[in-house]
């Protein structure tokens, strides 16, 4: 089992991640036989199904809307989360390894998602589904409609991302878990399958250090930073995702309501920080100390 | 750090056995042009000093040249120093040890001056009373922005003997006077920092028409005086296209305003241009009324292998008219520069044990040529689909081999790194003797080719640089610096480029390295008008001497 599992963590590597002059080193390997599933005969039948949600590029600067009615993202590069291309990423490298037979890109909001989903099949996944909504959906929503979508295609694995650079909430993952009754691991940082005792091995990044986790297929996972680096889409990647199918569905079709218990009142930015002061005495520094600060 | 500083030693040893190879008769006013950077200083009074009593001449990179000290100028005195104070200032006339190493050292640590006076004026008045007072004391200046020249433009030198030299700075002028949302003219005074006045901008919704490295340091007013280039310029034009006006004190101190913010105005000789790359030799630039572009939301940025030079070319042409109005830069490095960088990577791989952003785009090797190529527009899903049948068009007829499409602004940064990455690379493979040459996009390569040719395994030929701009960056690449490869480089590189019509320098001017080799990219009357303009302007001779134009030129006794 050791031996399989180094493997599969060179086949990881092998991927795109280091600069050349490792591949070269690679390629002798690939040409061995890939580790695949255990029985060869019986080809892997594991759907994955990966959330993916279009946010404010993270290398923005978030401006917040005049009105303070929300950020703004009008003529603002949006990209796909960073957690989510992890996400996808690592349900694609369980399918290269031969343990899953399709992945499903799942994304929700407005048509430009689809801009965010075409981004998915380009990196790999076979096909996408779009959930249009126009109004903001916040995290309850989304873990019923992502409950709705996996009794649709039923996957053997549900993968999110840890949680959303826009809203961080970090609240999806556990929620759709709960709705599904899944068992879930969150802040993945490595994930090994086995799929003859439809078993998935999680190590998760907790304050301690790490925690390994052992569930029963199918479950629920959400990604951390560590756990991979995606792949870049090339182009004759973006070329077959052109051809690739992005089913649409309402949440009126999925049978989900869309109001929300949850109002925004106000969204501001943070308090400017006031730049400091020189002090030009032990006495002074702590006269403010006291008096201003009220530290000591 | 350690390891910036060890190149600097290998680089300055280097120079400074070059040095010694021109015997010259020891005078006062033959001297050496240049001290260097200290712990170069041993071998100079070692070899200097042990070499039977001659002084001899150092060379950087450049052939040999007789540069004499112009022994019109006088020695700064003590009334020099308190007029100075008086007018600016106790604390704004510079003499600390410590601040003026920064100031006479340029940001290569390649060229070393002596001056003893640093002056900060904070107003276009002080900078004309100083020059002023300088032209009538026949003091030289040198003008100095961020100092991050890399020709030796910005460093005083000849003041070993005497000293004569003052260095004016203006970065305490740096207030932004006003910008014009509608027009997009922002006028700002010299001492601006290139990155303060993106961020400001930015906050506006515009950006600066040019882009570059050094971003962080250098100052609106040495761009301006330098001319520099950068990575927009092929969309955005150079800074004779952007500049709208200047404001700039002569050497007799006379201030001309010519700060004008219109787009159109022939009335009479159009005189800013003159200041426009004249590296502080006519003039001192003290505000700049510059047009600035809309930010535009929509960038795109590919990653591309070609298999040969001829593909590249075609793809800049199909690029020219495919991505027309969106192409925004269109840059190219051979997979010696690539080999280099990912060697690089590797090295900093082990140091830092984690990857940097510095993954390979593409997974094969063996590409020969690599092409980046940025669009920004207006329209998101239409510049995207212009990009994408663009880029699909291009691997269908064979012009790209492979590719990527940054998918957001990590990816198109990380591409960038690579590109961006090359000079730094090639800093750290050992000694580099660096060209930059402006040639007809067709020819460039050929350049490449031969200089490999000629230099067979003794050294690598790295080319790379705006292609969009037929801007071509030679470096030859050798474990150590060595007289033997340098003679199989110079003259011929600049005769090369001369012969095929081409600029000896595109971007980077003349400074010191290269005042001599002017004739090498401008005829002798052209030359001749240049000096009379000069002395002209600066009949004295005071504002940054020995450099730009030739030393008999811009000197007069």
């Amino acid at each position: 089992m050791l031996m399989l599992l180094n493997l599969l963590e060179i086949t990881k590597l092998s991927q795109n991640e280091l600069p050349l002059p490792y591949h070269t080193k690679l390629d002798s390997l690939s040409s061995r036989p890939r580790w695949r599933a255990r029985d060869d005969n019986q080809a892997s039948t594991m759907r994955i199904m990966v959330a993916i949600k279009r946010v404010v590029d993270y290398a923005v600067k978030i401006r917040v809307k005049p009105d303070k009615t929300g950020v703004e993202t009008n003529n603002v590069k949006m990209s796909m989360n960073p957690f989510c291309e992890i996400a996808l990423e690592e349900a694609l490298r369980i399918k290269e390894s031969g343990l899953a037979s399709e992945v499903v890109a799942v994304s929700m909001g407005p048509s430009q998602c689809v801009d965010t989903l075409r981004t998915g099949l380009a990196m790999g996944a076979d096909r996408g589904i779009h959930v249009e909504a126009t109004s903001v959906l916040y995290s309850l929503t989304v873990a019923k409609i992502l409950k709705s979508l996996v009794e649709v295609e039923k996957p053997g694995l549900l993968f999110l991302g840890k949680q959303a650079i826009d809203d961080d909430c970090n609240q999806t993952g556990q929620m759709v878990a709960g709705l599904l009754s899944w068992p879930q691991a969150t802040f993945a940082s490595k994930v090994v399958l086995d799929k003859e005792k439809q078993v998935a091995t999680v190590d998760r990044e907790v304050d301690g250090g790490l925690e390994t986790l052992s569930l029963d297929l199918p479950a629920v996972i959400t990604t951390d930073l560590r756990l991979n680096q995606p792949r870049y889409a090339t182009l004759p990647n973006i070329m077959k995702a052109k051809s690739k199918v992005i089913k649409k569905y309402t949440p009126q079709e999925l049978n989900v309501d869309i109001k929300s218990d949850l109002e925004v009142i106000q969204v501001t930015e943070p308090p400017k920080r006031k730049a400091g002061v020189i002090v030009s005495s032990v006495d002074e520094l702590i006269d403010k100390l006291k008096n201003e600060a009220h530290v000591i | 750090m350690m390891e910036k500083w060890r190149i600097t030693q290998r680089l300055l040893r280097h120079s400074s056995k070059l040095l010694f190879d021109r015997p010259l008769n020891r005078s006062a006013s033959h001297i050496s042009a240049f001290r260097f950077a200290s712990g170069h200083r041993e071998t100079f009074v070692e070899r200097g000093l042990g070499s039977a009593s001659s002084i001899k001449y150092r060379r950087f990179g450049s052939a040999a040249t007789e540069i004499q000290r112009n022994t019109s100028f006088s020695t700064l005195n003590v009334d020099d120093i308190s007029y100075f104070k008086e007018i600016l200032g106790e604390k704004n006339v510079i003499q600390d040890k410590d601040v003026l190493l920064n100031a006479n050292t340029d940001w290569m640590r390649k060229y070393k001056g002596s001056s003893k006076l640093l002056l900060q004026p904070k107003t276009t008045n002080e900078v004309s009373q100083i020059l002023k007072y300088c032209n009538s004391r026949r003091l030289a200046v040198v003008p100095q922005g961020g100092n991050t020249g890399l020709v030796g433009g910005s460093v005083p030198v000849f003041d070993e003997v005497k000293s004569c030299h003052v260095i004016i700075n203006v970065g305490s002028m740096n207030n932004i006077i006003a910008f014009d949302k509608v027009s997009g003219t922002l006028v700002c005074e010299a001492g601006c920092i290139l990155e303060n006045l993106v961020s400001f901008l930015d906050d506006q919704g515009f950006i600066m028409p040019l882009d570059l490295g050094a971003k962080g340091s250098c100052q609106i007013g040495g761009n301006v005086s330098t001319n520099a280039g950068g990575l927009r310029l092929v969309r955005y034009g150079s800074l004779h296209g952007n500049v709208l006006g200047l404001e700039v004190v002569l050497a007799n101190g006379d201030v001309l305003d010519m700060l004008g913010t219109l787009r159109k105005d022939n009335t009479g000789y159009d005189l800013k241009h003159l200041f426009i790359g004249s590296e502080g030799s006519l003039g001192i630039v003290t505000k700049v009324s510059i047009l600035t572009p809309l930010k535009l939301s929509s960038v795109n940025l590919a990653f591309l292998a070609c298999k040969d030079y001829f593909s590249c070319q075609k793809l800049l042409l199909e690029a020219k008219s495919k991505l027309g109005e969106i192409l925004s830069a269109f840059e190219f490095l051979d997979n010696q520069a690539m080999d280099l960088v990912r060697y690089f990577w590797l090295e900093k791989l082990k140091v830092l044990n984690h990857l940097e952003g510095a993954r390979n785009p593409l997974h094969s090797s063996m590409h020969n040529f690599y092409v980046l190529i940025e669009t920004t527009g207006s329209n998101e899903s239409y510049d995207r689909e212009k990009i994408e049948a663009f880029l699909l068009r291009s691997m269908e007829d064979g012009l790209i081999s492979d590719g990527v499409l940054a998918q957001d602004i990590n990816q198109a940064s990380s591409f960038w790194r690579i590109r961006e990455g090359v000079p730094e690379a090639l800093m750290k493979a050992g000694a580099v003797y660096k060209y930059d040459l402006s040639l007809p996009v067709e020819k460039m390569y050929d350049l490449v080719e031969e200089m490999r040719l000629r230099l067979g395994q003794t050294a690598k030929v790295i080319g790379y640089g705006h292609l969009g701009d037929g801007n071509l960056h030679l470096n030859i690449s050798a474990p150590q610096y060595n007289d033997a490869i340098f003679a199989q480089i110079e003259p011929y590189v600049y005769e090369w480029t001369s012969k095929h019509r081409g600029s000896i320098s595109a971007e980077h001017g003349l400074g010191l390295m290269k005042a001599n080799k002017i004739f090498y990219s401008k005829s002798p009357e052209t030359v001749q008008v240049m000096g009379s303009i000069k002395k002209l302007l600066d009949p004295n001779g005071i504002l940054n001497p020995y450099k730009v134009l030739p030393y008999l030129l811009s000197s007069y006794h």
